[in-house]
């Protein structure tokens, strides 16, 4: 009964499995939480949804396959509230004078009428207005509303305890926002990357040390572990030149350098402002020798750490429309193919040169933030180090 | 067995629904949040609310997975047999049980706590996806089988420095303990501090939330920071009045030690202090 939430999950990218819905299923079964649609809520959250970035998507898909909810409490079913609630709930509420102007209305099964009317030709959650049914409207029925003669449909007393109102405040937006940090040189900044290519358990033995330890321990057993050695780190870097980035190619030759003795497995391509269907690896040969991003996508496998470096300043048409590219003609749009990365690659950081306090002042820099979920950094030591700690998850 | 908080620990609805599956279902529980939110107080919390007795499993870069189930220590084999003591002939001798092993086989149903499950080694959490499963797992050296009686609850913490694997997630249920409002955070700090003036607590709460608003700090003082700070304000016997100036002198807050932990926020506020003041001269 809730496949459609599930797929509808799934359709919005959030990561869910078949077991997780057959959890979803088990504990609905054992009646772990009350039939509350906030408990039913929270329940889904903590069984369907493992990662706080993802929880923004979850209330909005909840949010939307669930609307109404709160004004038809039961699902799936047509909307039949038996009249005695309302009537009961009425009389608690509605003052004598109110429930004169009821009678002055028609009575209330005139009222009651006319509510089933409307619940049938409703379709839509409805806020506002004068006539439908739904929240903070001046129509006789729906909640929050003014009419003394409104009917209060699915309204607790407290509202801030709604389950509605929960989802629909969409508190997790900002979790994943990016930490500003100060600046320093940016050669202790390279030094982090060595960092995090060596680390990790003490797993293997150390003959040598161990050997000479056991010596000079008078023959017993003297046993010395190193860290295994990684550098497994497999690392994609993809930098903007030419145009605007002139101005931060010293930089950016550092970062190059640095990163090609620390890292065995080190790709590198060029782009242009923004990614398009081709990037290239020299620049002399550029219109003659280009490799096919669809063809990156392919070849790299899913572990492989994406870096772009660029400043991510250009005219938004670049990023968001087809065509948009300054030096050719594109077919799909630079959001498509940065979109595709970021689908694919799970470890992808935007390292960017210009300082981050312009960053609000480029559209073009938060549409491409935007686009790889809050991963930009600023190429300054803790940017870097920012970075690091992100591709390192 | 329903948890529903406790008299020192304010769970919020959607945390108490997250717990109680967890229990219901027997699945283990994956807790993360903004550091000093609460997650590993929770398992105390949780096993001192259901009576369960708590196992914990703290976790260092170094530890491995095997750890939690058993080590076998052959160094101390090896050196016995060197000694030529007896023991060395039963192999069994040498086993050391780990955290697993005791909360599979304990009498009542334990609560697990594997705090900061993060700090492991990437592939750590992938190593124990069977255990955590089945929960049980198999001894080699003494050829036995370690199968839990009775489903022990399982909390992990996780502060988000690596990301876990997706198989691992899966068996899991999750939980983001979120940042508590002003209304969530009185109540706690009413846990805490029954005797607090309640003018004190509202102007503390003010300047906390000022400061948690201010951007660009690197570490944002947390429950467990203000819970401190109280402590200090309460001990030095502060009024709520020196919260409450305006005076840009006082623009860093007294016994500013327990909120900021970073001598660049320190910075930051004496750089706010000093643009506030100049502003009140011109």
């Amino acid at each position: 009964m809730f496949t459609n939430f599930f797929l509808e999950l799934r359709q919005a990218k959030v990561p869910v499995s078949i077991k997780e819905y057959l959890a979803l299923m088990e504990a609905m079964e054992k009646g772990v939480s009350d039939y509350r649609v906030d408990d039913f809520y929270y329940l889904s959250r903590s069984v369907l949804v493992k990662d706080e970035r993802n929880l923004d998507k979850f209330d909005r898909v909840f949010g939307h396959v669930f609307k109404g909810l709160e004004a038809l409490p039961a699902e799936g079913t047509t909307a039949e509230i038996p009249e005695e609630w309302l009537r009961k709930l009425a009389e608690k509420l509605l003052t004598d004078e109110e429930k004169a102007q009821i009678e002055a209305m028609g009575g209330w099964e005139k009222l009651m009428e006319t509510l089933k009317k409307r619940l049938e030709e409703q379709q839509k959650r409805h806020q506002g207005g004068s006539k439908w049914i739904g929240t903070a409207g001046t129509s006789p029925f729906g909640a929050y509303g003014f009419n003394p003669e409104g009917v209060r449909i699915g309204q607790d007393k407290n509202r801030e305890g709604r389950a509605v109102k929960v989802w629909d405040k969409r508190e997790y937006k900002n979790l994943d926002d990016t930490v500003e940090i100060g600046t320093r040189n940016i050669k202790i900044a390279l030094r982090r990357l060595r960092k995090f290519a060596r680390e990790g358990a003490e797993v293997e033995l150390d003959m040598p040390d161990t050997i000479r330890s056991t010596a000079r321990n008078a023959g017993y057993l003297d046993i010395k572990m190193i860290p295994e050695r990684r550098n497994k780190v497999k690392l994609l870097l993809l930098f903007d030149i030419g145009g605007s980035m002139d101005a931060h190619i010293r930089v950016c030759e550092e970062l190059f350098s640095a990163a090609r003795t620390e890292f065995k497995h080190l790709e590198f391509f060029y782009f242009h402002n923004c990614l398009y269907e081709k990037l290239w690896k020299d620049n002399r040969r550029r219109h003659v020798d280009t490799y096919s991003t669809q063809q990156l996508l392919h070849t790299f496998p899913p572990d492989y750490k994406i870096i772009f470096v660029g400043d991510a300043s250009m005219s938004p048409y670049e990023i968001a429309y087809p065509g948009g590219s300054v030096e050719h003609w594109n077919e799909e749009a630079g959001q498509v193919w940065i979109q595709r990365m970021a689908d694919n690659y799970r470890s992808m950081v935007w390292l960017n040169p210009v300082p981050e306090r312009h960053w609000s002042y480029t559209p073009s820099i938060q549409l491409l933030q935007q686009l790889s979920s809050n991963r930009m950094f600023p190429l300054t030591l803790g940017g870097l180090d920012s970075a690091m700690k992100e591709l390192n998850k | 067995m329903k948890f529903t908080g406790t008299d020192s620990y304010v769970a919020s609805d959607d945390l108490r629904v997250a717990v109680n599956a967890a229990i219901a279902l027997q699945r283990p529980l994956l807790i993360k949040g903004e550091p000093g939110t609460g997650k590993t107080v929770l398992a105390h919390e949780v096993a001192k609310a259901i009576g369960a007795p708590l196992i914990e499993w703290h976790i260092k870069s170094t530890t491995k997975a095997m750890q939690g189930l058993y080590e076998y220590d052959a160094v101390s084999r090896l050196r016995d047999s060197q000694l030529g003591d007896e023991r060395v002939k039963d192999i069994a001798n040498y086993i050391k049980r780990g955290k697993l092993w005791d909360a599979f086989t304990a009498e009542q149903r334990p609560v697990l706590l594997i705090d900061e499950i993060d700090k492991a080694d990437i592939e750590f959490p992938n190593d124990l996806l069977l255990e955590l499963d089945r929960m049980e797992f198999y001894v080699y050296e003494t050829q036995q089988v370690v199968k839990a009686a009775q489903r022990p609850v399982v909390m992990i913490t996780s502060n988000n420095e690596k990301e876990l694997p997706d198989a691992f997630l899966r068996r899991c249920f999750f939980h983001y303990i979120r940042f508590p409002d002003r209304e969530t955070m009185t109540q706690i700090v009413d846990v805490h501090f029954p005797d607090l003036q309640r003018n004190l607590l509202r102007e503390a709460l003010n300047v906390f939330y000022d400061i948690r608003e201010v951007p660009g700090l690197k570490k944002k003082p947390s429950t467990s920071e203000l819970l401190d700070w109280l402590k200090l304000l309460m001990v030095e016997d502060m009024s709520p009045d020196a919260l409450r100036s305006k005076d840009s002198k006082q623009l860093i807050p007294p016994l500013h030690g327990a909120l900021l932990k970073n001598e660049q926020d320190v910075h930051l506020f004496e750089r706010l202090a000093f643009m506030a003041r100049r502003e009140q001269r011109q």
